[in-house]
């Protein structure tokens, strides 16, 4: 109530109310940034392939068929068949699923990550912030892959500890910039006034830096995506992914499967298309919301 | 100059020592059970092996106890030895880190070649047709993922024309011209893949570059276009890209891990994934260590001679 007396504004001109603004923000992108906003739509094309995958999927994913091994893609097949007769279509459709699943969940965790470490070490600063830093400093040294591999060789593959695992190995890199714009909200005018007034640490932090840091994290998640569903194919390329007989996108293009492509040369095409789609599509649209949301952070990839 | 490399080699002592730490933690997650499917997969059950690779993997001693002696043996130049190999880890690495350096360093030739000319026309021309092309090459660069371009390499040349790349490695100094025809394909593929961030990167630096006061001096005072960039705005804007080869180093060995899978390169990258396979951690953790210190090292190199390049750094 006290902050109705203290400022009198008159009704704000942005649309009121969630689907309000998201229908004001999905009009401002498509008219400020259309590439993005195409890359979005592609995005949700995949996205809704991958929800609906299990009705969308003309045949099941390990129904094998003896009789229609390596199929040319027909009507009946519209991608094929592998050295199976399995449909390559249903297997690329719940593959989708399993690339949303895992990108979500990890990019989510990631996120999550990234704040917790971004508010204490810029929020605290001081020693905490030197020796959090120098962790995360040591943690960024190593290649991303080598880390996954070396983790998931102590931890086994399965799809609950590479979404973990992703969900670390980006969270800890992304606290960098959460880290930076926690600093930044920090030393305003607002939470100077609201530390004078004498508010609590927790209440400060969920009033003022998290909400003033969320265009950072709904960034920082968007590009994310893109991020684990790349780097979870690679690994299921090289037999440290999401285990078998599970068809995601990286291990139809390993393993036993790269042997017959001499003779359908289709299987490999439609796993990687799907990829190099799905993560450019994600990519310019996380590019386009960033330079809406958050102008600061171009360039920091 | 001595001064800024003492204060970078003193900033470097932390981060090694959690470095060190990252790699000692995760091998004592293996959990025990592992041991016993270590013991399975590689067929062997008495009693005596099981208390031979616990003490291998130095799980018969306290926590920290365990820390000083391995990073004492690490210091001593002594990284343990292969489980199931009896190769000392520290032999194995002086056989393939010379590979994948030689990889690496034939993928940054190949990045460089693609990513400069291009970043730099980019540039110049912005917002041009040209630029968009090259800008969306880019983009595409990076979403295509390399394991893919590898597969497609392998499967439709042979498909088509009966040809394969490549799959014998012979080392450079028995044969160098059959060496290069092995490493040729890996290493144009990881570098295209590397050369899509350099291409963003230069592209940059140069449009930053030429909105300086001494370009536009320089063209008021009637110097020609191509002089202009080669001799005021190149030298300048390319002294950060210097800093992309310590910012891929990472990327690289990434990269090299896959493109060493496709194509059989005997080097760090295959030597990591078959002791995964094999579940061989004196060999893991030591890659592990290795390739973590030498990105470090990498990066610490990269920020001297950007010292050196520039004399603005090094008086800050």
């Amino acid at each position: 109530m006290t902050e109705a007396v203290l400022s009198p504004v008159p009704q704000p001109l942005v649309p009121q109310g969630a689907v309000g603004r998201l229908f004001a923000f999905v009009r401002r992108l498509v008219r400020e940034k259309p590439l993005g906003a195409a890359g979005g739509a592609i995005f949700l094309v995949f996205l809704f392939c991958g929800i609906f995958a299990d009705f969308l999927a003309p045949y099941g994913m390990n129904e094998t068929n003896l009789e229609v091994r390596l199929e040319a893609p027909s009507l009946a097949h519209p991608l094929g068949t592998d050295h199976l007769g399995r449909d390559v279509l249903s297997r690329i459709l719940i593959g989708a699923k399993l690339s949303m699943i895992v990108s979500f969940l990890a990019a989510g965790i990631g996120t999550l990550v990234s704040l917790v470490i971004g508010v204490l070490s810029g929020y605290l600063g001081g020693k905490t912030d030197m020796i959090l830093q120098r962790g995360v400093d040591a943690w960024m040294t190593f290649p991303d892959l080598v880390l996954l591999i070396v983790i998931i060789s102590v931890v086994g593959p399965g799809i609950p500890q590479i979404v973990i695992v992703l969900g670390l190995l980006y969270g800890i890199a992304g606290s960098r910039i959460v880290r930076g714009a926690v600093v930044t909200v920090k030393e305003s005018m607002y939470t100077h006034a609201a530390q004078s007034i004498g508010a609590r640490t927790l209440h400060i932090l969920a009033r003022h830096i998290v909400p003033n840091v969320m265009p950072v994290l709904i960034v920082l998640f968007t590009t994310r995506i893109g991020a684990v569903i790349l780097t979870e194919a690679g690994l299921s390329f090289l037999g440290l992914g999401v285990p078998p007989p599970e068809p995601t996108w990286g291990a139809m293009l390993s393993g036993t499967g790269r042997t017959y492509m001499y003779l359908g040369p289709w299987l490999a095409l439609a796993p990687g298309l799907c990829l190099t789609i799905v993560v450019y599509a994600i990519n310019v649209y996380g590019d386009a919301l960033r330079d809406l949301l958050d102008p600061r952070m171009r360039g920091s990839r | 100059m001595y001064a800024y490399l003492a204060r970078r080699l003193l900033a470097l002592v932390p981060t090694l020592f959690f470095a060190s730490l990252i790699v000692f933690i995760s091998m004592r997650l293996i959990p025990g059970d592992v041991i016993d499917l270590m013991l399975a997969q590689n067929d062997i059950t008495t009693g005596q092996d099981r208390a031979r690779i616990e003490a291998a993997l130095g799980l018969d001693q306290p926590v920290y106890v365990q820390y000083f002696r391995w990073i004492g043996g690490v210091l001593t130049g002594d990284l343990g030895t292969s489980l199931w190999q009896n190769v000392p880890v520290t032999e194995q690495l002086k056989a393939t880190l010379p590979i994948t350096f030689e990889l690496g360093f034939l993928s940054l030739i190949v990045a460089l070649t693609v990513a400069l000319p291009i970043g730099v026309y980019s540039a110049i021309r912005q917002d041009t047709a040209g630029d968009y092309i090259a800008r969306s090459f880019s983009l595409l660069m990076l979403a295509v993922p390399g394991f893919w371009l590898g597969t497609l390499v392998m499967v439709f040349p042979s498909v088509w024309w009966r040809w394969a790349p490549e799959l014998e490695y012979t080392p450079f100094f028995t044969d160098p011209l059959a060496n290069l025809a092995h490493m040729i394909v890996p290493a144009i593929l990881l570098g295209l893949s590397m050369s899509a961030v350099t291409m963003r990167m230069t592209r940059t630096m140069m449009l930053e570059v030429l909105r300086q006061d001494y370009i536009r001096t320089a063209r008021a005072k009637g110097v020609g276009e191509w002089l202009l960039i080669a001799r005021h705005a190149l030298r300048n804007g390319l002294i950060p890209v210097v800093t992309l080869i310590g910012l891929q180093a990472p990327l690289l060995i990434g990269g090299a891990v896959i493109f060493e899978q496709i194509f059989v390169v005997p080097g760090v990258g295959l030597l990591l994934l078959e002791a995964v396979f094999q579940r061989d951690y004196p060999v893991i953790s030591g890659v592990f260590l290795v390739v973590g210190v030498g990105v470090l090292l990498i990066n610490l190199l990269v920020d001297v001679s950007y010292g050196w390049l520039d004399p603005k750094v090094r008086h800050e």
